[in-house]
């Protein structure tokens, strides 16, 4: 087995452990009936442990993978999401090593895995650095803006745990339609993944040239049924359907048909959710928050944030800068994700000065944790795959 | 406004809410309170005392922290709008073409891009708006830093040991009650050893930790108004250059905005992974994708002029260095780096043709036209020669039966010559393009047939000097001081007074973190058996809770 196999293999066992971990801490936070403290902590240890390992797993993934390719894996999409994972769930063992807060693990792992899982629908083998990405700045600048975002993240994980806790569910209110949208959107990430892996075991391929925008041709495959068809498509493939919609040149059609199969298997799944439980998400969640203390909760949010601001400004605006000026002779060009990097800052620093001068803390703070998370997310999802700028090289 | 006078007998400036020296409250409401706003110490902020000229109100606006955060919004969202296309730098047309902008914006992205064209959104970080935006925000991080800390300054600066009993008891952590003799010396010893700045007055105590993170935001803040002020020094002349260089392989050229120094191309050169031997691990990757660049690389050679050498001329230049250019690692000299950024490949250097007679094919000998600097006279001996009427790298057609070149690149060169033999001495007009001829006076019995052609590689560098870089870096450090000092430290502060009847009463403040302040007050109170203190703010909203509960 080559280093690079090893790799991928850990990869996997660190995914399962994740799940299994999720699974026994949702058991724990949930308590047996007799309700006593003591079944909690110890199966909120049982659960530690294997998220540990996974950690561990994990860990080696990202070391054996550096190894196989020598250079730091942080070079495209695959990679960094992976990566991001891996701080999340650090981010969560270090929490739950100083605060032993369980409640936290339910929400961190299933997010950990849902972009691990991400990762994988992207071209996931090694491959070789374009000479633009040839410094050790690739390792210095990315691997402290990938730990940053991993410890504020943290922040939306407490926030979110906060909401479940204080927003009423049971009456209508804005509150309560954020919350659930806010789930709802995880779910269409789950409908994302059910989509790919569906079509993907179907071996589901059609093929189109098209006319791009600078009125070249083209040629694409589409890994799903392509709803929407790119500026005058023609097909290549038999047997396929042939596409509803056809698109202006300057839209990605393939994109589009992706997003529209993950908001419809997302849909479904969460209609199929609703109808059977006959509650929405949050108020299905909410039960496993009873017992979180608030101010905890509170505390861990803007302690996130106080580590995770100095290490983002360091990561992804003061190296990134110094590395931009070394490769591209400047430090700062406009550029989409140097934008998004550049909003994230302020965002934080909006959120420190509301916090500090303002008093905004409890329940403000944990949307505007969760609000941070949504920009940190957007600038990894949107801006690689449609906003395209000089940092996509996935 | 005057000057607030103290019971105590100290002087205060206009607008003080807490007493400098002794820490009374100055004003009716906070003689009310049940806790004292230690924010700022409640010292007398400008923006909170003036509010009648004009100046006051523009003091008063920057210095708010609600204006501030409503500017980083605003610019939060203004970048975001820039990314939705686009900018202008990263199309395909050239930054000064507006017209040509104008209908790419509409014709790639239609409507919307018409709208976004109109709107400016191309450039918006380049437009007056943005930068306005952006100024408004420096101004406010001054006025407000200037503000809180000229007055924070002088309150911690001269706070004194004792306060008066009023202060102490309108504090968060707050005891009071009976004491041994000698609770205070015993106090002080150990808070000098959790490293407490102590110091004794009369009957009192007063211990201090951490001062200099009260200063964190100011310093951060600091930071900032440096960086943007190196940003803004690179409009100075003198300050910036960014020039970009094309220079062919074998050419020698004085590097632009740098005096006395010249750059020779000796070799520029592309390599792709193979796939082999090392590289094996990424076969599959490409496999998919097709050829992966692994190297751009201009092998070059720095010259500089020799003390006696004519500006700009080449003959008396001296190799100051030899170099190979790669993507991130850049020439340096003199403070200047050239970069690695562009390509052309196998761009035409030189052609060759042979002048034959169109029959019989006699050949009355061969020239080389050097395309980048050619002759106007190629003489062949024997009476043949070709003069070299008009020469056009680029040619793109004719306008009003003139040649036209596009460029001065020689991506299709025209040649307009005049071709002699012994057989013509008269001469006979003809346009030599690549595998084209026109003649434009009738047939010709002689033409000029092409034999070869050689060419060369481009490298696109660019020259780039930054003075302004030194003052962003020690805004960048002065920025991440000021936020570490300000957010991983914390200022603590604990008076203790001995009263006459021989209780104590002692208070306690932090500007954050109050759990580490009382585990510290934990130590010292069983040390020195002090009173038990109590979080009076606990336990006011514990009473507001108690109420709540008991209306509803």
């Amino acid at each position: 087995m080559s280093l690079a196999d090893i790799s991928s293999n850990l990869l996997y066992v660190a995914f399962f452990a994740y799940l299994i971990a999720t699974f026994v801490f949702g058991g724990a936070v949930k308590g047996n009936k007799q309700r006593t403290f003591k079944s909690e902590q110890r199966w909120s240890k049982v659960a530690f442990i294997i998220t540990l390992i996974g950690f561990a797993a994990n860990l080696g993934y990202f070391f054996t993978r550096w190894g196989a390719t020598g250079h730091a894996p942080l070079s495209n999409l695959f990679e960094f999401a992976t990566a991001f994972g891996l701080t999340i769930v650090g981010g969560f063992v270090i929490l739950y090593a100083i605060y032993k807060t369980p409640v936290l693990g339910m929400v961190v792992l299933p997010v950990a895995l849902l972009i691990i899982a991400f990762a994988s629908m992207f071209p996931s083998e090694v491959s070789p650095l374009i000479p633009a990405l040839q410094s050790h700045w690739l390792a210095i600048h990315v691997s402290t803006t990938v730990i940053s975002e991993g410890i504020l993240s943290m922040s939306a994980a407490a926030g979110i745990v906060y909401l479940l806790k204080v927003v009423d569910m049971k009456t209508k209110s804005k509150k309560r339609f954020w919350l659930e949208t806010m789930l709802y959107a995880l779910v269409v990430v789950v409908g994302f993944i059910i989509a790919s892996v569906t079509f993907n075991v179907m071996d589901y391929e059609a093929e189109f040239t098209y006319v791009d925008k600078d009125g070249k041709d083209q040629e694409m495959v589409y890994n799903l049924p392509p709803v929407f068809g790119m500026n005058e498509h023609v097909s290549l493939t038999e047997g396929t359907m042939a596409p509803l919609v056809e698109m202006p040149p300057v839209i990605d059609a393939g994109k589009l048909t992706t997003i529209f199969w993950s908001f419809v298997f997302g849909t479904v799944l969460y209609l199929l959710i609703r109808l059977i439980t006959r509650k929405r998400l949050a108020e299905l969640l909410q039960p496993l928050v009873k017992n979180v203390d608030l101010q905890l909760m509170d505390e861990i949010g803007y302690r996130a944030i106080i580590i995770g601001f100095p290490l983002f400004s360091l990561g992804a605006l003061i190296f990134a800068m110094i590395w931009a000026q070394i490769a591209w002779s400047r430090f700062w060009g406009w550029d989409p994700k140097e934008v998004w990097a550049l909003i994230t800052w302020l965002f934080y620093a909006a959120y420190l000065h509301l916090r500090l001068g303002k008093g905004w803390n409890g329940e403000r703070a944990a949307w505007l944790g969760v609000v941070g998370f949504a920009i940190i997310m957007f600038n990894f999802v949107v801006v690689n795959l449609i906003i395209a700028g000089l940092h996509s090289y996935a | 406004m005057e000057k607030v006078q103290c019971k105590c007998g100290h002087i205060n400036p206009a607008g003080t809410l807490l007493c400098e020296s002794c820490g009374r409250s100055l004003t009716e409401e906070g003689q009310k309170e049940k806790l004292v706003d230690m924010r700022y110490e409640g010292t007398a902020r400008r923006s909170q005392t003036y509010n009648k000229s004009i100046i006051d109100k523009t003091w008063n606006f920057f210095s708010s922290v609600k204006i501030g955060v409503s500017l980083i919004v605003i610019l939060l969202v203004a970048a975001a709008l820039g990314t939705i296309l686009p900018q202008e730098q990263y199309v395909p047309v050239a930054e000064n073409d507006e017209a040509g902008l104008k209908e790419y914006y509409g014709e790639v992205y239609g409507i919307f891009g018409d709208v976004y064209y109109f709107l400016g959104l191309h450039d918006l970080y380049d437009s007056y708006w943005f930068i306005i935006l952006v100024g408004m925000l420096a101004i406010s991080l001054i006025i407000a830093s200037i503000d809180r800390v000229v007055p924070l300054y002088r309150s911690l600066k001269n706070q004194r040991v004792l306060r008066h009993p009023s202060f102490m008891s309108k504090q968060r952590i707050y005891a009071n009650g009976a004491a041994a003799d000698d609770s205070l010396e015993k106090a002080g010893e150990k808070l000098k050893q959790l490293k407490y700045n102590v110091s004794f007055d009369k009957n009192g105590l007063l211990a201090e930790k951490g001062r200099f993170s009260r200063w964190g935001p100011y310093v951060n803040h600091l930071g900032l108004i440096i960086f943007l002020g190196g940003v803004m020094l690179r409009m100075v002349p003198g300050f910036y250059v960014d020039e970009m260089l094309w220079l062919r392989e074998g050419e020698t050229r004085s590097i632009p905005e740098a005096p006395g120094f010249y750059l020779e191309n000796k070799e520029f050169i592309l390599e792709t992974y193979t796939g082999e031997g090392e590289e094996e691990v990424f076969g599959q990757a490409i496999d998919r994708v097709g050829n992966v660049v692994k190297t751009y690389r201009s092998d070059v050679v720095l010259y500089k002029n020799t003390d006696d050498s004519v500006p700009g001329a080449t003959d008396n230049i001296e190799v100051e260095k030899e170099y190979s250019i790669l993507v991130n690692e850049p020439l340096k000299f003199d403070g200047y780096a050239v970069y690695q950024m562009d390509f052309r490949l196998d761009e035409l250097k030189a052609m060759s043709f042979a002048l034959t007679n169109k029959e019989t094919e006699e050949s009355f000998g061969e020239l080389t036209i050097d395309l980048t600097n050619p002759e106007e006279v190629y003489d062949l001996g024997n009476g043949a020669r070709v003069e070299l009427m008009g020469y056009y790298p680029d040619f793109s057609g004719f306008v009003d039966g003139e040649p036209q070149t596009a460029t001065p690149i020689p991506n299709n060169p025209g040649f307009l010559v005049e071709l002699f033999t012994p057989d013509t001495p008269e001469g006979e007009i003809s346009f030599v393009l690549i595998q084209n001829t026109i003649e434009p006076f009738g047939d010709n019995t002689h033409k000029l047939s092409f034999q070869n052609v050689e060419t060369r590689d481009v490298s696109g560098l660019t020259v780039r000097k930054d003075r302004t870089l030194p003052l962003l870096g020690i805004g960048g450090l002065i920025f991440m001081i000021g936020v570490c000092q300000g957010m991983y430290f914390n200022h603590r502060r604990l008076w203790i007074q001995q009263q006459a009847d021989g209780t104590v009463i002692l208070a306690g403040h932090t500007n954050k973190n109050w759990f580490g302040l009382k585990k510290d007050l934990d130590q010292v109170t069983e040390h020195a058996s002090l009173p038990a203190y109590m979080d009076q703010q606990e336990e006011l909203e514990n009473q507001e809770k108690k109420d709540g509960d008991n209306k509803s």
